[in-house]
């Protein structure tokens, strides 16, 4: 089976950590990942920029600056994407948006990239159920 | 089951037990307690004796009871009890009940959290931020009110940043709190176009703290003023998300911040953007600052940060100096002198044109700078560099010299020293 953690925190108190409570908390983290990583556990795993670096898009054209802040929806699945810019991003979201047109999509930079360690990481597509 | 919720309990009050992370959590909150108590009282000094209480009773409270869910609504909640018991009890009336109960929580808080919704904090965050800014207040004054009474830092520390002694401080922070007192302080939401006169006389302020900090060397005490002007940047951008100008301050104070630990040498002699080691540059900011630029730029309305926040990112996406887009930079530049027009915008410019055409093209572009930035140091640094590249050493030692005589800082002399030197070794 494949489960996504989803990891919540205060923002404005984790971006505000010095670089040594990042460092601090990161190291921490990166035993756990390496573990993780040994064990054949790991698939991506992706840290987020602040949500003041968020747009969102409803529709076509509803471009709105910030995050997703609807309480009466939730979340129900995300991509990861290599594009130049918010553009081509919006692009991106407007093609998926034009496919599923009742879905909102939050367009989030990465901050920081740990791609798939599985070493026999399937190729295809997986079906969790 | 009872067993493993009292364990549950046991490893929540651990965490919260660390001391560091209620002091961060108090710090985050602080900006938007203190403006709403302020709405609440309408006046400054009680408003930020009500958070002091509040942040004692946190103290005392949280690491029993576990943080609260919505801590910045615990505060305001129990500093303004805090403050109506005491005048209730000055007039012998029935007290308010204890906070234990408020703390314990989730019914209590749901009604002011309802109240409290984002746009009184907004509004209450930038009213707060704006008072600092009175106009009558000189900038430094401003500067240290907005520590004091937004961020929180404490005299002795804003003493340490603005290297005055804590006397001088507190009287210089005295003095701007009763100048504002006398003044008319605007209670009634602000209309869209004042909303955006306040934002801009506040994103100034922020801007003036992180350059406080930025020109401050490797001095710790002075260098965390560009941690707060971020952080006080982030939390306007959260309020406020829709703001090109706001996102493109944030985005330029990220991109310059990212320097931050190759701007110094070992012996904290500042290290020039052409000689800095690249790969110490925090590809963290940097991506954050890039993302916010690109965000303010989809809106098509141009503005002086937007501009600096391009010229500073060009630089970070250069893998070497020798890289860098001069074109791109100069056009930058270009853009800036018309919305902004200054000589030092000029003399900046001149850089990346004599960059692109040659140190004659530098030249003649800050010739006519000379009467107004003749008190400037980098107009004679930059004179000097042109007419040393051009092989004219004899002018160019003359204004080494005359930089040399209006350096600011130890380390800007030093980096003349070094010129002068060179010059010497290749006569």
């Amino acid at each position: 089976m494949l489960y996504t953690l989803l990891c919540y925190n205060k923002e404005d108190v984790v971006w505000s950590w010095s670089k040594e409570e990042d460092d601090a908390v990161m190291g921490r983290l990166n035993v756990v990942h390496e573990k993780l990583v040994k064990e054949g556990k790991l698939g991506p795993a992706l840290r987020l920029l602040p949500t003041t670096t968020a747009t969102t898009l409803r529709g076509q054209d509803l471009v709105i600056d910030g995050p997703f802040a609807e309480t009466k929806e939730q979340l129900l699945g995300f991509y990861v994407i290599d594009v130049p810019n918010l553009d081509a991003a919006l692009a991106v979201a407007r093609e998926l948006s034009a496919a599923n047109p009742t879905s909102t999509y939050e367009i989030r930079p990465v901050a920081l990239y740990v791609p798939e360690a599985r070493p026999n990481a399937p190729k295809d597509r997986v079906k969790a159920y | 089951m009872r067993q493993r919720i009292g364990s549950k309990l046991i490893e929540m009050s651990q965490v919260i037990h660390d001391p560091g992370l209620i002091d961060s959590m108090l710090t985050a909150s602080r900006p938007q307690a203190v403006s709403a108590l302020l709405r609440y009282f309408r006046d400054m000094d009680t408003a930020e004796e009500a958070y002091q209480e509040a942040c004692l009773r946190a103290l005392r409270n949280w690491p029993q009871n576990g943080p609260p869910r919505d801590p910045v609504a615990w505060l305001i909640m129990v500093g303004r009890n805090a403050a109506l018991d005491g005048t209730r009890r000055q007039s012998r009336t029935v007290a308010l009940p204890p906070d234990e109960l408020i703390s314990d929580l989730a019914d209590a808080e749901a009604p002011l959290v309802e109240r409290l919704d984002e746009s009184h904090y907004r509004d209450d965050v930038l009213r707060l931020l704006f008072i600092c800014c009175h106009p009558e207040l000189p900038a430094t004054q401003q500067v240290a009110l907005a520590l004091r009474i937004v961020s929180g830092l404490s005299v002795s520390q804003i003493a340490r940043a603005f290297l005055v002694s804590e006397a001088a401080m507190e009287q210089r922070i005295t003095r701007a709190k009763s100048r504002i007192a006398k003044a008319d302080v605007p209670f009634e939401a602000p209309g869209p176009v004042e909303r955006g006169e306040r934002l801009a006389a506040v994103a100034t302020m922020i801007y003036l703290v992180f350059n406080e900090g930025y020109t401050a060397g490797v001095d710790p005490a002075r260098a965390s003023l560009c941690d707060e002007a971020i952080r006080l940047a982030r939390l306007l951008l959260r309020l406020f998300p829709t703001e090109p100008e706001m996102m493109a301050l944030t985005a330029l104070m990220l991109l310059q911040q990212s320097r931050l630990a190759a701007r110094f040498d070992s012996d904290g002699e500042a290290v020039l953007l052409e000689d800095q080691d690249r790969s110490l540059w925090n590809a963290k900011l940097i991506s954050e600052g890039v993302a916010l630029l690109d965000k303010a730029m989809r809106h098509n309305r141009p503005g002086p940060y937007q501009v600096q926040a391009a010229i500073a990112a060009t630089h970070s996406r250069a893998g070497t100096f020798a890289e860098t887009d001069w074109a791109g930079i100069d056009l930058l530049y270009a853009a800036l002198e018309r919305m902004q027009p200054s000589p030092v915008v000029t003399l900046n410019r001149a850089v990346a044109t004599a960059k692109l055409h040659g140190p004659e093209a530098g030249l003649a572009m800050i010739a006519p700078l000379e009467k107004p930035l003749s008190g400037y140091f980098h107009f004679y640094g930059a004179r000097a560099a042109f007419l040393q590249q051009l092989g004219r050493s004899a002018e160019a030692r003359a204004d080494f010299d005359r930089a040399i005589g209006l350096a600011t800082t130890p380390a800007q002399a030093a980096h003349i020293r070094r010129h002068l030197d060179h010059l010497a070794a290749e006569e």
